[in-house]
């Protein structure tokens, strides 16, 4: 008898522990959440808890945030900021922080099974599919639900008609510059067009232990191809898109950028090991001095700077197609902001995006990120930040931004088939670039049709 | 009345056992075969996951996926993959294996080898790809050490050259996973009989005739285990390879593990990633009757 109470016991408890699992834990949180909690960030602990008890407004709401920003934002920096959002609002905010590329990883699994955070960290590049998928919130309606004036957003990424995403910062890509090595190799004009930068980088190669230029084309992150391949193209007002299609096939300013990289490869100017490297790679190998130009984000100037404090740093144009003299565009990527469809607290999840992009918060953020504001109103004090990000900056404002994948369906897989495809004609495998972009048309089509 | 009594006594005595595998039945059902049956169904559908009502397509996925060239080009780079790994696995386990039981060696040296020999398991995957990402570089350890001796004329783009890639992802895969071969193999090496050795040395059996006719016998169920086992791990890697890769340059690092996860997370297409799923599922259950069967002949 005891045996049969013990093993009903047993039975017991098991069954509501599995219970216990299944269930979500409430109303603030997916329970099997996968990402890492930032402990550091989690308001609980913030120091003015035991005052803010007494006098601010308190709330039962936790919200949960997933980005990738509080890992590359200097430490305990993203959890101040939040914990003036609880103070004014008494609404927790639980930071979920990790890397980019698992970032995307579980918002992807949270999507497909209706876990996802409540606010999360997008790119412009995933918003398509999220949107289209239902698994994040119509934003358009919850700024008006929240009395929201849109007027001040830099920017906003729409699908169908409605805002999904609002870019909190904006990152350039200007073109990073060794002067330290351009020294050695005895250039003194910087290149401003296509034909003196492969002359200054054929220089660069012949006279000193560095390459002329690095194109990180991995396959697990094939932004390189936005970031590295295409910045050429925009750079020279061209673009593969026409009127929502994608416009490769008989594409002159694409073809003539295609050949140039391919020329950069062929006279031996790129850094080895292209085709496995990742921007994080691109950006080693020229803090240590290995690459004299590299396009890279304006997020990476205070880890170069660290890295390589002796280094003499510089930026210019993009160097544009021999007889270019229109504006030049400038690739940007985003900090987005949106919510997930799946939260039951879209409103205070609203009021939190609203209260990073009030200037004073926004600008905070973009200085301590290095970027460009997503509030037309921001007014950052870039005084205490490096002169050289300023150069940058007046680089950004003489350009266009411009990034064309964002948006669009699968944008990540369109980068990585055109990169496929881009290495098998630097390899030779495909003997035309008219071949090239004929094969990666006929890849991106069925994505549109 | 004293029927009833009876009847209910066996019921109890019958039903006892199943009550105490229940918590287990529940649990292997729920985090087991479930997963598993969803898998399944969704590799017959069109849109699971990204749409409510996805629609039933039959067979349409998997013909889909077998007119795929990736996807054979992944079988291909997996059978490269796994057949090499535990070949080597089992061949560099024994070795180590084998050096570390020698009589020759006291105890302070077998220790110290044996932490030496064990390392590269006691690593991570992120630890073992960023480990060798950087020796690997082509301004890395090894092409300098390559080059220092004149073995290369120019820096080799290990990873990045889709001559050298699979080979280089292959040899890491071996360098990480060998030492489990070694500690269960000198486990099983440590449990055999001195007097079989010293009964064959008065036969006059040489040190080859022993490791054949004696201490491979006697290893045999540890080491069909332990195939088995890392024939099914190595099928499913995959940290190891997008750390290292990401399945490229190309296509030629792609194994199966890769090309589902790509169908998955970056195409949208889990039906499709699914039916890849399925097709792994099919593989290691194979190896799995095939363990089983071997067991239980030997029974």
């Amino acid at each position: 008898m005891k045996k049969k109470l013990f093993a009903l016991l047993t039975v017991g408890i098991l069954s509501l522990s599995l219970l216990a699992c299944a269930g979500n834990g409430g109303d603030d949180a997916p329970a099997d959440e996968p990402a890492v909690t930032d402990d550091a960030a989690t308001t609980d602990e913030t120091p003015d808890d035991t005052d803010a008890d007494d006098v601010a407004p308190t709330s039962d709401v936790t919200l949960e945030f997933q980005q990738w920003w509080g890992v590359e934002l200097p430490e305990g920096f993203l959890a101040d900021l939040v914990s003036r959002f609880t103070d004014e609002t008494g609404i927790q905010i639980e930071l979920l922080s990790n890397p980019f590329a698992d970032t995307r990883t579980q918002i992807m699994a949270g999507a497909a099974t209706a876990t996802m955070a409540d606010v999360v960290g997008l790119d412009g590049s995933w918003v398509y599919d999220f949107a289209n998928q239902g698994a994040i919130s119509n934003l358009t309606q919850l700024m008006a639900d929240i009395g929201m004036d849109d007027s001040e957003l830099s920017a906003q990424v729409q699908f169908e008609g409605n805002t999904y995403m609002i870019p909190a910062t904006n990152f350039a890509y200007p073109m990073f510059v060794n002067l330290d090595i351009l020294e050695e190799a005895g250039i003194t004009d910087m290149p401003t067009t296509w034909s003196e930068f492969i002359a200054a980088s054929e220089q660069v190669v012949a006279n000193t232990d560095a390459s002329g230029f690095a194109i990180p084309l991995e396959a697990s992150s094939p932004h390189g191809v936005q970031n590295q391949y295409l910045s050429w193209l925009w750079a020279s007002g061209g673009r593969f898109m026409e009127d929502g299609r994608p416009n490769l096939v008989g594409n002159s300013d694409l073809i003539a950028t295609t050949e140039f990289v391919k020329d950069m490869f062929d006279n031996g100017v790129i850094a080895p090991g292209s085709f496995t490297m990742r921007e994080q790679d691109m950006v080693e190998e020229f803090t240590n001095g290995r690459v004299a130009f590299m396009i890279s984000s304006l997020a990476h100037l205070f880890m170069i700077t660290e890295g390589a404090p002796d280094m003499n740093i510089g930026f210019i144009d993009i160097p544009v197609m021999d007889g270019y003299t229109g504006q030049s565009g400038m690739t940007v990527a985003n900090w987005g902001l949106g919510v997930a469809a799946n939260s039951p607290h879209q409103e205070e999840a609203m009021m939190f995006i609203e209260f990073l992009l009030s200037p004073e918060i926004n600008s905070a953020l973009v200085v301590a990120a290095s970027a460009f504001p997503g509030n037309v109103n921001a007014d950052p004090d870039y005084s205490a930040s490096p002169p050289l990000f300023l150069d940058a900056f007046e680089i950004f404002q003489r350009n266009f931004a411009i990034n064309e994948f964002t948006g669009l369906p699968t944008a990540e897989d369109l980068m990585r088939s055109m990169n496929e495809e881009l290495l098998l004609f630097l390899d030779g495998d495909t003997a035309t670039v008219g071949e090239m972009l004929e094969a990666t048309q006929a890849r991106w089509e069925p994505v549109f049709n | 009345m004293k029927a009833r009594a009876k009847q209910i006594d066996v019921f109890n005595r019958k039903s006892t056992p199943y009550l105490y595998l229940f918590p287990t039945l529940l649990l292997m059902l729920t985090l087991i075969v479930m997963p598993i049956i969803m898998v399944i169904g969704y590799s017959f559908f069109d849109n699971v996951i990204v749409i409510d009502s996805p629609e039933f397509v039959g067979l349409a996925n998997y013909i889909s996926l077998f007119q795929d060239s990736t996807f054979w080009v992944s079988i291909r780079n997996t059978a490269f993959f796994v057949g090499f790994s535990v070949l080597f696995h089992l061949i560099l386990g024994m070795t180590f294996a084998m050096l570390l039981n020698t009589r020759y060696l006291g105890n302070l040296g077998k220790a110290v080898f044996r932490v030496i020999y064990v390392l590269p398991w006691v690593f991570t995957a992120s630890v073992i790809a960023i480990l060798w990402r950087l020796m690997l570089s082509p301004s890395g350890v090894l092409n300098y050490l390559l080059e220092s001796f004149g073995l290369i004329a120019a820096q080799v783009e290990w990873l990045s050259n889709r001559q050298f890639a699979l080979m280089s992802v292959t040899f890491v895969n071996i360098w990480a996973g060998y030492p489990f071969f070694m500690i269960s193999i000198l486990a099983g090496l440590q449990g055999i009989s001195s007097d079989l050795y010293e009964a064959s040395a008065i036969d006059g059996a040489n040190a080859v005739q022993q490791f054949f006719r004696i201490t491979i016998p006697q290893l045999k169920p540890i080491l069909i285990s332990l195939i088995m086992l890392d024939f099914v791990w190595t099928t499913q890697q995959f940290a190891l390879i997008w750390m290292l890769t990401g399945g490229g340059p190309i296509n030629a690092t792609e194994m199966l593990s890769t090309f589902i996860y790509k169908q998955g997370f970056t195409r949208n297409q889990f039906a499709m990633a699914s039916a890849s799923a399925v097709v792994i599922l099919l593989i290691c259950t194979a190896a799995a009757i095939f363990y089983v069967k071997v067991q239980k002949a030997r029974d």
